[in-house]
C-alpha cells in the first residue's frame, strides 16, 4: 500500500523553541519540530505530554511565550487560526468538531469558504460570477465526497451520523480547503479496528495523491509505525526523541517514558 | 446648593440606588454560579415577590407571616421552573436557557399581575422621606436601612455557602457539574435551592424597592439594570456584584447630574450602565472579578 | 400523493443548489405569491389590509433580520426594536431634509445607516459572546430610545416627538389605500426574503452558521470571525431598519420612539423562537403567530365569557407568550418551520411510509 517512490522535500514547517504555559502549568518547553515537504509525521506521547498544544500553537490557536513558527519559508508573526489557514494548514481535532446544525455537504463546503471571491452584493443576487463561483467549488467539494466514499450522506445533517462517519466528514471539511498542511488530532480515536483501517488508507491517499504533508496525534503504535515517516515523542512538554519509526520505538527514553521505569 | 455638594449628593444616591442593584444582581449570582443559567426572569422575580409581599399585607395579614407566605410562594416558584424549565432542558446550550428565562419572565409578569392587580401599591415601611443630614447631604432612613439590610444579607449569604453542608454542595457544583454529580451531589435538589434563596433575596429587593418607589410593574424593568453590573462585577463572584451595583448606582447618577449641568439633557441614566458595561466589556471580557476564561479545543 | 419527488432528476449542481428543488414546491409558492398578490386585495378589506397583513409582513422582515443575526449567526441581539427605531427616523429625516429624495431610495439608505449603527454595536463582538453580548444590544436598544427621545433634530422638532410620514408617492403613483400600501410592503418583503434566502445558502450564510454552531473550527478553517460577525450585525440591522421604516412609513403613519421599545425588541425575539431560529419560512410563520395570537385569544375570550376586561386579556396573554417561548425551546426548538418539515416529509412518503 506504501506508494513506491515518495518524495521528501525541503522544511515546510519549522518550529523551533517553542514555549507555552497557562499560568504555573508549563505545557511545551522549548520544543523544536521540523516538518518536511510531503512526509507524514506522528507526534505521540503518554496523556499531557502537549500533543495537542503543540497542534494548537501550529495552527495559531495559541500564541507561545518564546519561539518561532516559519512556514513555506515565511516567518510567523500574527497567532490568528483565520490568517494561518489562509496560508494553507488545515486540521480535525480530537473530540469531533463539526458544525452540527449543517449538513455534510455544507460542513465540507465551508472548507472552501476562504476561497469564495464574490462579495456579499454579488451573492445577494445569486447570479452571475457568485453563482458559478459557488457551483465550481460545489464541484470541488464532490470529488472530496467521492474521494471520502461519503456520497449517500451528503444531505444528512452531521448530529445524526455515527462517530466514525463524523471523523470522516470532518476530514473532508479539512481536505476541502486543499491545504499544504494538514494536522489530525488523534484522527482515530474511538474507532473499531475496520475503521481504523479506512482512515490510515484515507490518510495514505490523501498524502500521495494530494502530495499533502501530515502531522498527526495518534496513540494507536501499530497505525502510528505503519503510516508514518517519522516519529516525535513528546513527554512532559519536552520533546524526547524524534527519529524513523525504527529509531524512536528502540529509543530508551522512549521505553521508559511508556513504561514508567524510574529514573 | 454648591456643585460640589450636588456631586457628593449624587454620589450617595447614586451608591445607596446601587445598593438595590447588588441586591438583583446577587440572585443573578446565585443562580449563575450553581446552574450556569443567566436568569433573565430575576427582575420579575423582585417584582413577584414584593408584589405578593404588599398584597398579603393589604390583605391583613402581619408582616412576619406575609413575609413567610411570600417565601413559601417562592419556593414554589423554583420548584415549579426546576421542573418545567430547568429539568427539560438540561445540557441545552446557555443561550437556549437564557432564551427560556425571558419566556419564563413574561409568564412570571403575567400570573403575578392576573392575580395581584396592576395597580401599584404602597408599601408602608415609615416615611419614605424622612432623612438625617450630613453636612450638606440628604441621606434618606429608608434606604440607609436598606444599605444595612444588604450587608446583613451578604454576610449570611457567605456564612451560608461556608459553613453548611448544602452550601458546600452548592460550591461544588458550581466548580464542576459532571463531578458533583459523580461525587452524588443531586443536582436537581441543589437547583431547587438557588433558586429559593434567589427567591428570597428577591423578596427582600422586593421589600426595599417597594418601600422606596412603590411596588409596581417597574420594578422589573429596573431590576435589568442588575445585567450592566454583572457584567462589571463578573457573574459569578458575591463581591462583584456588590462592588459592581455601587459603581453603576454612583456612575449613572453623576452621569445624570453632569448631562443635566452641562448639556441640559436628562434621562441619561436610563442607559449610561448599558453602554458603561459594554464599553468596558471590550476591555475586559471577564469582569472586574470574574476567572479568565482560557479556551479549550 | 400529489407530492412526491420521483421522476425529477436533478442533472446539475444548479439544478440541486436551487431554493425550491423539488417542482410542487416551486408551484406552491407560486401559487401563493400569486394569491397574495392578486387574490388578497379581492377578498381582503380595510381592516385585514391596514390592521393585519402589513403589520405582519412588517414583522417577518424584522424577524428575517433577527433570525439572520441570532439564528444563523448565532448572535443574539435584545435591540432590534433600537435598530427599527434608527430605520424609521433616518427615513423621516432624509426625506424631510431633501424633499427630492425618492423614498425607496430613501428607505435603503435608512437601512444602510441602521446597518452602520448594528456594526457599532456589534463591536463588542469581538472579545464576548452569548449573554453578554445581549446585554451590549441592550445598551443599544436604550441608547438609541433615549438620544431620539432627547434631541429634537431627530423629529425635525416636533413639540411631541413625534414623526409623521408624508404621502407616498413613487413614480407618480400615489400610495394612498390599504390595498396599494400592503402590495408596496408585499414586494419589498418578498424581495428582501429572497435575498436573505441566496445570502443564506451562499458561502455567507454558511460562515455565519459556522460562527454559530462552533467558532473555533470556523476560525480554524479559515473564516474570519470578527468580519463575519460584523457583517450578521449590519446586515441584520439593516434588514430590522427597513422594518422600521416601513412600519413609521407604511403601517403607522405617525411614529414615537417609544413605538420601537424593548417590548417590540422581546415580540421580534419571540417571532423567531416560535418560528424556527436559522430558518427563513420560519420567519414568517413566527410572525403570523404572535400576530394573529392576540386576536385568536380575544375572539376565545369573547366566544367564551363575552366580556373580558382588557387588561385581564393583556396578562393572560403575556403567559401564553412566556409559556409557548418555554414549550418550543422545550420540545421544538427549530420551531413551525421544523413541524411544517416535518410534515412535509411525511407527506412525500404517504402513503406507504417504508
Amino acid at each position: 500500500m506504501t506508494p513506491v517512490e515518495r518524495q521528501i522535500g525541503d522544511v515546510l514547517l519549522d518550529a523551533s523553541g517553542i514555549s507555552l504555559g497557562f499560568g504555573a502549568v508549563r505545557a511545551l518547553q522549548d520544543v523544536s519540530v521540523e516538518v518536511r515537504e510531503g512526509e507524514i509525521l506522528a507526534i505521540i506521547g503518554p496523556n499531557g505530554a502537549g500533543k495537542t498544544s503543540l497542534l494548537n500553537v501550529i495552527n495559531g490557536i495559541y500564541k507561545p511565550q518564546s519561539g518561532h513558527i516559519r512556514f513555506r519559508g515565511r516567518e510567523r508573526r500574527r497567532y490568528k487560526p483565520a490568517e494561518v489557514a489562509r496560508e494553507g494548514i488545515a486540521r480535525t481535532f480530537q473530540n469531533v468538531a463539526l458544525f452540527k446544525g449543517m449538513t455534510t455537504l455544507d460542513n465540507i463546503m465551508t472548507g472552501r469558504n476562504m476561497q469564495v471571491r464574490s462579495g456579499l452584493l454579488a451573492q445577494a443576487l445569486y447570479w452571475g460570477p457568485a453563482l458559478k463561483n459557488e457551483l465550481a467549488h460545489r464541484l470541488a467539494v464532490e470529488r472530496v465526497i467521492d474521494f471520502l466514499e461519503i456520497q449517500s450522506i451528503r444531505k444528512t445533517p452531521v448530529g445524526r451520523l455515527p462517530y466514525g462517519l463524523q471523523k470522516r466528514v470532518e476530514l473532508g471539511r479539512a481536505l476541502a480547503a486543499e491545504p499544504k498542511l494538514l494536522l489530525l488530532d488523534e484522527p482515530m480515536a474511538g474507532m473499531n479496528v475496520e475503521e481504523k483501517e479506512d482512515m490510515s488508507r484515507f490518510i495514505l491517499d490523501v498524502n500521495d495523491e494530494f502530495g499533502t504533508t501530515i502531522v498527526l496525534i495518534e496513540h494507536d503504535m501499530g497505525v502510528v509505525m505503519d503510516i508514518s515517516d517519522r516519529v516525535v515523542v513528546l513527554d512532559y512538554g519536552i520533546k524526547i526523541a524524534d527519529g524513523t519509526p525504527d529509531v524512536v520505538r528502540a529509543d530508551r527514553d522512549v521505553i521508559e517514558a511508556y513504561l514508567g521505569v524510574s529514573h | 446648593m454648591d456643585l460640589l455638594w450636588l456631586y457628593a449628593q449624587a454620589l450617595v444616591d447614586g451608591l445607596l440606588a446601587g445598593v438595590m442593584y447588588s441586591l438583583v444582581a446577587l440572585g443573578f449570582v446565585l443562580i449563575f454560579k450553581a446552574s450556569g443559567v443567566l436568569n433573565f426572569a430575576q427582575g420579575a422575580m423582585v417584582f413577584m415577590a414584593g408584589l405578593t409581599f404588599v398584597s398579603l399585607m393589604e390583605l391583613g395579614l402581619h408582616p412576619a407571616l406575609a413575609g413567610l407566605a411570600t417565601v413559601a410562594v417562592m419556593v414554589a416558584l423554583a420548584l415549579a421552573v426546576e421542573r418545567v424549565v430547568l429539568r427539560p432542558l438540561v445540557n441545552q446550550p446557555p443561550i437556549i436557557l437564557f432564551m427560556a428565562t425571558i419566556g419564563l419572565t413574561f409568564i412570571v409578569e403575567g400570573a403575578t399581575l392576573s392575580v395581584w392587580g396592576s395597580t401599584p401599591k404602597l408599601l408602608e415601611l415609615g416615611d419614605p422621606y424622612a432623612a438625617f443630614e450630613v453636612g450638606e447631604l440628604y441621606i434618606v432612613y429608608s434606604e440607609f436601612y436598606a444599605a444595612i439590610a444588604v450587608a446583613a444579607l451578604v454576610i449570611a449569604l457567605a456564612l451560608f455557602f461556608n459553613k453548611t453542608r448544602i452550601g458546600r454542595a452548592l460550591r461544588a457544583v458550581a466548580d464542576d457539574h459532571q463531578a458533583a454529580l459523580s461525587v452524588g451531589i443531586p443536582l436537581t435538589t441543589i437547583w431547587v435551592v438557588v433558586w429559593s434563596v434567589a427567591g428570597v433575596v428577591a423578596l427582600v429587593a422586593g421589600i426595599v424597592w417597594g418601600g422606596r418607589l412603590g411596588v409596581q410593574f417597574s420594578l422589573a424593568l429596573l431590576a435589568l439594570k442588575a445585567l450592566p453590573v454583572l457584567i462589571l462585577g463578573g457573574f459569578t463572584s458575591i463581591p462583584g456584584a456588590i462592588v459592581g451595583g455601587l459603581l453603576v448606582g454612583a456612575g449613572e447618577k453623576l452621569a445624570e447630574v453632569y448631562m443635566s449641568e452641562t448639556f441640559g439633557l436628562g434621562g441619561v441614566e436610563n442607559f449610561f450602565p448599558y453602554l458603561m458595561a459594554m464599553l468596558f466589556l471590550m476591555v475586559r471580557p471577564q469582569g472586574l472579578f470574574g476567572e479568565r476564561i482560557i479556551e479549550r479545543v | 400523493m400529489l407530492y412526491r419527488e420521483s421522476g425529477q432528476f436533478k442533472t446539475s449542481y444548479v439544478r440541486d443548489q436551487a431554493i425550491f428543488p423539488i417542482a410542487q414546491d416551486r408551484w406552491g409558492l407560486f401559487l401563493l405569491l400569486l394569491f397574495a398578490a392578486v387574490g388578497v386585495p379581492l377578498i381582503a378589506n380595510e381592516y385585514w389590509l391596514g390592521s393585519i397583513l402589513i403589520p405582519f409582513l412588517i414583522f417577518s422582515l424584522a424577524a428575517l433580520g433577527l433570525n439572520l443575526l441570532t439564528g444563523y449567526a448565532g448572535q443574539l441581539s435584545l435591540g432590534t426594536a433600537g435598530f427599527m427605531a434608527v430605520g424609521a427616523f433616518a427615513t423621516y429625516n432624509l426625506v424631510v431634509r431633501i424633499p427630492e429624495m425618492p423614498i425607496l431610495l430613501a428607505f435603503v439608505l435608512a437601512g444602510l445607516i441602521a446597518a452602520g449603527v448594528g456594526l457599532l454595536f456589534g463591536l463588542p463582538s469581538l472579545r464576548i459572546k452569548g449573554f453578554y453580548l445581549a446585554v451590549a444590544t441592550l445598551a443599544a436598544q436604550f441608547t438609541i430610545e433615549w438620544v431620539l427621545t432627547s434631541f429634537g433634530w431627530f423629529t425635525n422638532y416636533d413639540a411631541s416627538g413625534v414623526i409623521s410620514a408624508p404621502p407616498i408617492v413613487i413614480l407618480g403613483y400615489a400610495f394612498d389605500t390599504a390595498v396599494s400600501r400592503y402590495l408596496l410592503t408585499l414586494g419589498i418583503v418578498v424581495l428582501l426574503a429572497l435575498v436573505a434566502k441566496n445570502l443564506v445558502r451562499g458561502a455567507i450564510g454558511r460562515s455565519w452558521m459556522a460562527v454559530r454552531d462552533m467558532d473555533v473550527a470556523a476560525e480554524v478553517i479559515g473564516i474570519r470571525l470578527y468580519r463575519t460577525k460584523l457583517l450578521a450585525f449590519a446586515v441584520s440591522s439593516f434588514y430590522c431598519g427597513i422594518a422600521g421604516a416601513l412600519w413609521a412609513f407604511l403601517y403607522l403613519g405617525t411614529v414615537e420612539p417609544q413605538a420601537f421599545d424593548l417590548n417590540r425588541s422581546f415580540q421580534v425575539l419571540f417571532m423567531i423562537i416560535v418560528g424556527g431560529l436559522g430558518s427563513i419560512l420560519g420567519s414568517f410563520l413566527g410572525a403570523a403567530f404572535i400576530v394573529l395570537l392576540p386576536i385568536l385569544l380575544n375572539n376565545a375570550a369573547v366566544l367564551l365569557g363575552g366580556q373580558v376586561r382588557a387588561d385581564t386579556l393583556s396578562n393572560l396573554e403575556l403567559i401564553v407568550f412566556g409559556g409557548l417561548i418555554v414549550f418550543f425551546l422545550i420540545v421544538e426548538p427549530h420551531g413551525l418551520a421544523r413541524l411544517w418539515q416535518i410534515a412535509k416529509e411525511k407527506l412525500r412518503l404517504w402513503p406507504f411510509p417504508y
